[in-house]
This record gives C-alpha cells, sequence and structure tokens, in this order.
C-alpha cells in the first residue's frame, strides 16, 4: 500500500524538481530557433554562453519546419535569432519580413556571395553538395559515375540512389536547379528520380551516409562534411565523395546562416551572439569539428576537405533561392516525400 | 502509441462499479452541474484544438477537396489501411496460440511468458525498431554474422515488411490479453460435451471454442488497428509512408499547414470509425454458461510432443520483442568507444522526465477526478458526453493531438504556448482516461454500506466522502496516477510537438540522437525506459489482482 503522505511530498518534490529548469533564469538570455542538428551546433553555443554568460535556450528541428514555425507564430514569436542550414530557408524568412537587417559589423566580415543582398542575413559556414558513393559497389557493379546532377535518372542508376528529400540543403539545390535549369525541368527531374527508385532517407544527411557506406544504395546527394564526420568515428568507412564538374547545378556551393528576427526585443545581444559564430572561435570549430568551410579570412581551413576554390560553382547568387515555397510543393508533388 | 490498454485489460477484471456508485448517488444527484461544469475545461482541452485543427483544413477550401482525393493522399490511406489490417492478422495468428498456451495448458513456465509477452505491450514500439535496425538493418549484426557464409544483402528491414513484423510484435498482446480473459472465462463444460460426442481436441477447439472466443479476438484485433493507426515511432523509423510519418514529413518540410492538418482529419476520421465498430463489437460479449453456475477451471491440456513447439513460440516472441532492444541498448550504453560532441546529462534528463510526468499525473487526477464522479452516475446524456469526449483524446494519434496543441496554443494561447504547461495538457488529454477509469474502479471497490453507516453515525454527505470513500479509493487512484506518469514518461510525437524551448528529457535526447546516429545518446535513456516499461507492467498486475 501507498503511504499516502510520503507519496505526496515525494510528488511535490518531483514537481518541484521541473520548475527551475523551466523558469527564466537570473541574467541576459537569448532564444535560438535552430534548423541544424543539436550535436552540430549546441556545442558551440554552450561556448557563447560561457565566454559572455548569457544564456542560450534552443529550438531545435528540421530548417524548413522551423522557418515555419516562426512564420505561424508571428508577432507571438520568442525567438530572437534563427539559425537555418541553408540560405534557402532564411531567403524565405527575409522575403516573409521575418528578419531585420544586420548592421555593417557583421556583414562586413562576409564575403558579399555568402550573404543576403539585403543584408538580412549572414552565412556563417560554408559547405558543399557532393555525390558520395561506395567504393566496392560502383567497383562491383561496373558502374561509371554520373558527370551530373542530371544523369542520375540514368536507368543505370535506378535503385542506386539515395537522398535526403525532406533536408534543407536538397531543397535549396533543387532551389538552384529551378533557377538555372527553370521549373518545367525540375520537376521533371524530380519526378524522374522518384519513378528511378531513388530511395528517400527523410530529413537525415546522416543515415543516407551510412546507407550508402553500408551498401544499401551506392550512390548519395548530399553535402560534403557528412562523409568526414562519419569517419572520424569509423575511420574504416566504406564512403568516396566527388563533386560533379563544370559548374553543374549538383555542385552547388551554400551556406548556413543566422539571421535575427524582426520581431526580437533583443537584437544587441542577437547580433552579438552572430559575431561570435563568426569570431575565430566559433569558425575553427566549423572547420575542425563539423568539416565545413569558414567564412571569415584568417582561418585554417581543415585539410581534410576538398579545397574550396576547385569547386566550380554554377552561375547562381544564394539570395535567388528564397523561393522556398514553391520548392517544397514541387518536391510534395512528385512524390519524392512518400517513398 | 499507447492506445489504451486498459481497454484492453477491461475483460479482465470488469468492475462492478454500480454499487461505489450507489455511495456517490446523493452526493452527485445536489452536485451534479458542478462536476458537470468542472469537467468542461478538460473536455474543452480535446475539444477546441481538434475543432481549430478542422478549421485550418477547411481553410484550404476547394483545394481541401482536391488535396483529399489526390492521388498521394488516397495512396496514404491504402498505406495505412495494410499496414493496420496486415498486423491486426498477424496479431491475431500469434495472441490466440499464445492467449492458449499460456492459459490451458501444460507448457513449462506459463506465467514467465505470460508476464514477458505483457512486457512487449508496455515496451515503447520505437525502441524495438530502433534496435531492429541495428541488429536486422542492411549495416546490422545479423550481416556481420552471416557475411562469413557469404551473406551480402539482407532482405530490406525498411518500408513495409520491417513495420509489419515490428508492430506485429508488439501489439500481439492486445489480441491475446482478452482472448486469454475470454478463455477463463469460458465453461469447460461444452467442450467435454463436444469430446463426448466424439469430436477431437482440434475440432472442439475450432468449433465450439473460437466461436466463442470471437468477440473478445474482435475487440483485440481492432485494439491492435488503432495502434497501428496511432503509431509513430516505427513507421518513422522503419520509413513507412502510413499517415502519422506523412503528416508529419508534410508538417516539417512543407509551407503548407493546411495539408498537414487535413491529412491528420482524415486520420481522425479513420479511428473514429474504428472506435465505434470497436465500440459495437464490445457490446456483443456473450457467453454461455449454465444459469446459476460459476464457470469450472478448466484442467490444463496436456501439451505432450507440442511443448518445445510451444515453448518455441512463446520464448521466440519473447526474445525478440523484450530481448533485442535490451542487448542492443545494454550494448551502446556501456560501449566506451561510442562519443557524443554534446553531453549526455543523463541526471538532468531523468529529472526532466519524471518531474513533468509527475506533473502530469497530479494534473490528471485532479482534473480527472470530477470526470470519474460524473462515469459513475451515467445517467444524463450530458454526463455521458462528457465522458465520452475525455475518451476521445485517448484514441488520437499522439501526433495529432500534439499537431492541433500547437496550431491552437500558437494562435490562440500565447502564454502557454512553448511552456511545460502545454505538454502537460498534452499529455493529460491522452492519458487522462488511465486515471479515470482507475478512480473509477477504486470507487467501485467501496460497500456503500460504510458510507451509509457513517451517515447514521452522524457524518454529513460530504464529511464521509472524505473521511470514508476518498481514504478507501486512495490505493487505487495513485495506480492510475502511476499509470499516467509512465505514459508520459515514454511519449513520443506529443514530446516533440510540443516539448518547450531548451526542454530535454529522455524522450527528446533519445531521437536527437537516433536521428544524428549518435548512439551514445540512445542508449542509456532507451534503458532507463524500458525500466518504467517494466514497472507499468508492475502496476498493471497489481492493479488486477
Amino acid at each position: 500500500m501507498f503511504k499516502s503522505r510520503v507519496f505526496v511530498l515525494i510528488l511535490a518534490a518531483l514537481v518541484m524538481s521541473v520548475l527551475p529548469a523551466s523558469a527564466q533564469e537570473e541574467g541576459e538570455s537569448l532564444v535560438v530557433y535552430s534548423g541544424r542538428n543539436e550535436t552540430l551546433i549546441a556545442p558551440i553555443l554552450a561556448q557563447f554562453t560561457e565566454e559572455t554568460g548569457v544564456a542560450v535556450q534552443v529550438v531545435y528541428g528540421d530548417t524548413a519546419a522551423v522557418a515555419n514555425q516562426i512564420l505561424e507564430e508571428g508577432a507571438n514569436s520568442p525567438a530572437d535569432v534563427y539559425i537555418g542550414q541553408d540560405a534557402g530557408a532564411l531567403g524565405a524568412l527575409s522575403k516573409a519580413g521575418a528578419l531585420a537587417p544586420l548592421p555593417s559589423d557583421v556583414l562586413e566580415r562576409v564575403p558579399d556571395v555568402f550573404k543576403s543582398q539585403q543584408g538580412e542575413w549572414v552565412g556563417l559556414s560554408a559547405r558543399a553538395r557532393v555525390l558520395v558513393y561506395n567504393p566496392t559497389e560502383v567497383e562491383a557493379l561496373g558502374l561509371e559515375l554520373p558527370q551530373s546532377i542530371l544523369d542520375l535518372t540514368k536507368p543505370e542508376y535506378a535503385g542506386l540512389v539515395g537522398w535526403a528529400p525532406a533536408n534543407a540543403s536538397f531543397q535549396s539545390n533543387v532551389t538552384a536547379m529551378r533557377v538555372l535549369l527553370g521549373d518545367d525541368v525540375t520537376a521533371k527531374w524530380l519526378a524522374d528520380m522518384v519513378a528511378n527508385g531513388a530511395v528517400s532517407y527523410g530529413s537525415s544527411n546522416t543515415n543516407l551516409n551510412r546507407a550508402v557506406a553500408s551498401g544499401e544504395v551506392v550512390l548519395g546527394i548530399t553535402n560534403h562534411y557528412y562523409m568526414h564526420n562519419l569517419k572520424k568515428q569509423d575511420p574504416a568507412l566504406n564512403l568516396e565523395q566527388t563533386v560533379f564538374p563544370a559548374g553543374d547545378p549538383g555542385s552547388l556551393v551554400n551556406v548556413a546562416g543566422a539571421g535575427v528576427l524582426a520581431t526580437s526585443a533583443k537584437p544587441g545581444l542577437a547580433q552579438r551572439l552572430i559575431l561570435y559564430l563568426l569570431g575565430s572561435n566559433a569558425q575553427t570549430y566549423f572547420t575542425e569539428q563539423t568539416s565545413e568551410y569558414p567564412l571569415v579570412d584568417g582561418i585554417a581551413v581543415n585539410p581534410a576537405l576538398i579545397p574550396l576554390d576547385s569547386i566550380v560553382q554554377p552561375e547562381i547568387d544564394l539570395s535567388d533561392l528564397d523561393d522556398l515555397q514553391t520548392t517544397l510543393a514541387m518536391i510534395e508533388a512528385s512524390g519524392a516525400l512518400d517513398q | 502509441m499507447d492506445v489504451p490498454f486498459r481497454s484492453a485489460l477491461r475483460d479482465i477484471g470488469p468492475p462492478s462499479w454500480r454499487d461505489g456508485a450507489a455511495a456517490m448517488r446523493g452526493l452527485l444527484q445536489r452536485h451534479h452541474w458542478g462536476l458537470a461544469l468542472l469537467s468542461l475545461p478538460v473536455v474543452a482541452s480535446v475539444v477546441l484544438p481538434v475543432g481549430y485543427l478542422i478549421l485550418r483544413g477547411l481553410g484550404a477550401g476547394e483545394e481541401a477537396v482536391e488535396y483529399l482525393l489526390s492521388a498521394r493522399t488516397l495512396t496514404i490511406v491504402g498505406n495505412s489501411l495494410a499496414l493496420a489490417v496486415a498486423v491486426a492478422v498477424a496479431a491475431a495468428a500469434l495472441g490466440v496460440p499464445f492467449a492458449w498456451l499460456t492459459t490451458r495448458t501444460t507448457l513449462p513456465f506459463r506465467r514467465v511468458w505470460l508476464v514477458a509477452g505483457l512486457l512487449t505491450m508496455v515496451i515503447p514500439s520505437y525502441l524495438g525498431a530502433i534496435a531492429f535496425v541495428e541488429v536486422f538493418g542492411p549495416v546490422g549484426a545479423l550481416r556481420d554474422v552471416l557475411a562469413p557464409l557469404g551473406v551480402h544483402r539482407l532482405p530490406s528491414i525498411y518500408g513495409f515488411f520491417g513495420t509489419w513484423i515490428v508492430l506485429t510484435l508488439y501489439t500481439f498482446p492486445y489480441v491475446a490479453l482478452p482472448v486469454r480473459a475470454a478463455l477463463l472465462r469460458i465453461d469447460p463444460a461444452q467442450e467435454e460435451a463436444a469430446r463426448m460426442l466424439g469430436m477431437n481436441r482440434w475440432r472442439a477447439f475450432f468449433r465450439v471454442t473460437l466461436p466463442q472466443l470471437r468477440p473478445a479476438l474482435a475487440a483485440g484485433v481492432l485494439l491492435s488497428m488503432l495502434y497501428t493507426l496511432s503509431d509513430f515511432g516505427v513507421v518513422m523509423v522503419l520509413r513507412y509512408n502510413a499517415f502519422t510519418r506523412a503528416i508529419y514529413t508534410t508538417y516539417n518540410s512543407t509551407f503548407d499547414r493546411e495539408r498537414a492538418a487535413l491529412l491528420a482529419l482524415m486520420l481522425i476520421a479513420l479511428t473514429a470509425v474504428l472506435v465505434w465498430i470497436e465500440r459495437r463489437a464490445g457490446r456483443q460479449v456473450t457467453t454461455y454458461r449454465h444459469q446459476g453456475q460459476t464457470a469450472r477451471k478448466s484442467p490444463p491440456v496436456p501439451l505432450g510432443r507440442w511443448t518445445i513447439p510451444g515453448v518455441i513460440l512463446c520464448a521466440g516472441l519473447v526474445l525478440t520483442g523484450v530481448g533485442v532492444p535490451v542487448l542492443v541498448l545494454s550494448g551502446w550504453a556501456f560501449n566506451p568507444n561510442l562519443t557524443s560532441p554534446i553531453p549526455l546529462e543523463l541526471e538532468l534528463l531523468v529529472a526532466q522526465s519524471v518531474g513533468v510526468s509527475a506533473f502530469t499525473a497530479v494534473f490528471v487526477a485532479v482534473s480527472g477526478t470530477p470526470i470519474a464522479l460524473l462515469a459513475s452516475r451515467s445517467a444524463s446524456r450530458i454526463s455521458r458526453l462528457i465522458v465520452g469526449a475525455s475518451y476521445f483524446g485517448n484514441v488520437l494519434p499522439g501526433l495529432v493531438v500534439g499537431l492541433a496543441l500547437v496550431y491552437f496554443a500558437a494562435n490562440y494561447l500565447p502564454f502557454i504556448y512553448q511552456t511545460i504547461p502545454l505538454l502537460v495538457l498534452g499529455y493529460g488529454v491522452r492519458f487522462l482516461p488511465y486515471s479515470v477509469s482507475a478512480t473509477r474502479s477504486a470507487l467501485s471497490m467501496i460497500s456503500p454500506r460504510l458510507n451509509e453507516a457513517a451517515r447514521t453515525l452522524g457524518c454529513s454527505e460530504i464529511e464521509a466522502t472524505r473521511r470514508i470513500t476518498f481514504p478507501l479509493a486512495r490505493a487505487g487512484v495513485f495506480a492510475g496516477m502511476a499509470l499516467v506518469a509512465l505514459s508520459a514518461m515514454k511519449e513520443l510525437p506529443t514530446t516533440l510537438l510540443l516539448a518547450p524551448i531548451g526542454f530535454k528529457n529522455l524522450v527528446t535526447r533519445l531521437w536527437t540522437g537516433y536521428e544524428a546516429a549518435t548512439f551514445a545518446l540512445v542508449g542509456w535513456p532507451g534503458l532507463l525506459l524500458l525500466a518504467s516499461s517494466a514497472v507499468t507492467l508492475l502496476i498493471l498486475l497489481w492493479q488486477e489482482d
């Protein structure tokens, strides 16, 4: 039988134990909505708190979902800073009027190609779209690696290609294809990919890369750094990568970036966080720990990466990738999400 | 995920709460409307968000109809129904022999298999799915074992096949339990008569016993279908595009929130149809028994050469359902080579999980008491409506409850949006019935004579209730609260949608780790959730004794 008084006391103690965690902490604090995975961004946010004493509370989710949430919340949004894993979602927020202009001391740290033309978001790190492949399987099947992302719809790759159509980086790549090739060609490519048996890994590039390494699929279109990060845990991983040549739409170099919400009550503090993420400490973290390309001068690039200047990018302005809505509708209509 | 195991257990000990209700009648007569008023906030928190979901869905206008009839939507409906039917059939095919073996035969270690089998019912099925991928997946342990034999590729666990297997493993007890209860109730006299008239044991079972099991079987099958429809974790992990996965990806990766709402509404409609069928089937339970006698206990059937296959069946179910997750999660928890870029913070996770669950239990017990009191009255249409509405939240998929509350709170309740109270409200909506029915059956155990005695000794109605009824009902009420807390602790989809800023508990950490393939974050939270499932089972068994 329960001893009721003891039970009630324990219960009260348990309920109390959550309250401190939920109550606002003393001192300065920021609310960050992050479309980047916690394992990639939390360590550097923790360092920011340690160095500045500013507490950071974070909402994690998929990049489009979190951007969507900000729009749904409208003026009620508690968010101060949005961190997205691609320029498209940042552009979409900027287009919807959700972001405030950034001051010049933030903007001037980043080269023009990696920030918004309106000055409402900046890139924090760069990432290249690559083709990952399983070398053993490629050899066993006698496959030639495709020379363009458009070649992946060919019959010889049927059922062998993996992708992550719910992932923001993929979505941005599709937007780039729409800008470069037009909506009709892009929609047809998506439909052909689905018809060719492309295997969907939802929003998880990690699972896509693991699947390629295991031979579950043979090729995958993804961001460059997942392979590097997985190989840190298991150097023997059966996984290689290459970049589509000659300015192919599949060799987009995109950014993970951040902006300050127009509804934020603490724009100064929010800008301070972004400045910190553009500082040498954070930039070194991005290249060393998450295997990305730093965006500010004077940071040594992780030597394991394909040199950024050897990637011939398609002719595109990242600020033109802001029509995420049409892209998402197109991806949904293609059936890619249902695979 | 947590379709009502209360209702699966309903047949085991039908509470004869009418006597207890009589004790409350005088009190209720006077306070009926007060109780109804007290119940309304809870009911409103179920009805309003769902109502808002309907508004949002209809907001899509003519496009809504077009979308609902589109090939994509119809495929999703087909996927979900095919899965639900396949799981139900397989669960019946496993659940009936399991129930019979553990109830009516000389099978060795019957109690052990029974209890372990029940354990699979309370283990969160997403843990099973994650563990299955690790063992049977493309890079799984099984492939490594088979590799020297030249096996290079295993049949894919992803999609329909794997989802079907895993969900069957975790839902067969929903069939086995009601069937077991029915087997215990059936009078052996008829089977004996059939044997005497020349039927062999098998024929007697199929011709005489099985028809009497039909209502229980129907109830179990429908429960496993409901569970399948509402499951989120398994279809996400194993990538089968059933409703919940489609809703989640639509919500997460399109700007079109109306479409997620529309899909959710279709899922509600499908669920409602199943619940309606379930309620109708539940009413038809009849057992044939000689008037005025209680059932004799059947003598156990000697299994003979069928002993070994019987043990293999039971052990197989239990070892895959319970053993695989335990082994895989322990493997991750105790592997010192697994690293994570973010700390696990296990103490914090436990504190948050336990704290919020306890909060939920208190909230649900307080807000559920007027409903339990109303339920024992059950006379007026209003009270039946209120009780019915309070049960509705439990059969709704957790993902839909979460989605409805997010939409509703973001627009109309900004002061609790993104706070722990909203999360608690979400859990409360889902698990209220566990507490209501526990309180109800606790009240039923109390003889009205005690209250009457107190009244003759000069107590007022309210004082008698306070001093006699509540103390006696307390243990049952606390057990109900514990069930609510344990269910909230392992809940996945509602937690993902409603977790406030910066909130992390065992479930959210486990999911983050799983999505980033950082298994150092999955092991310990998973093991602790398994342990909490074992506690859930103990409470259920204690309640039923």
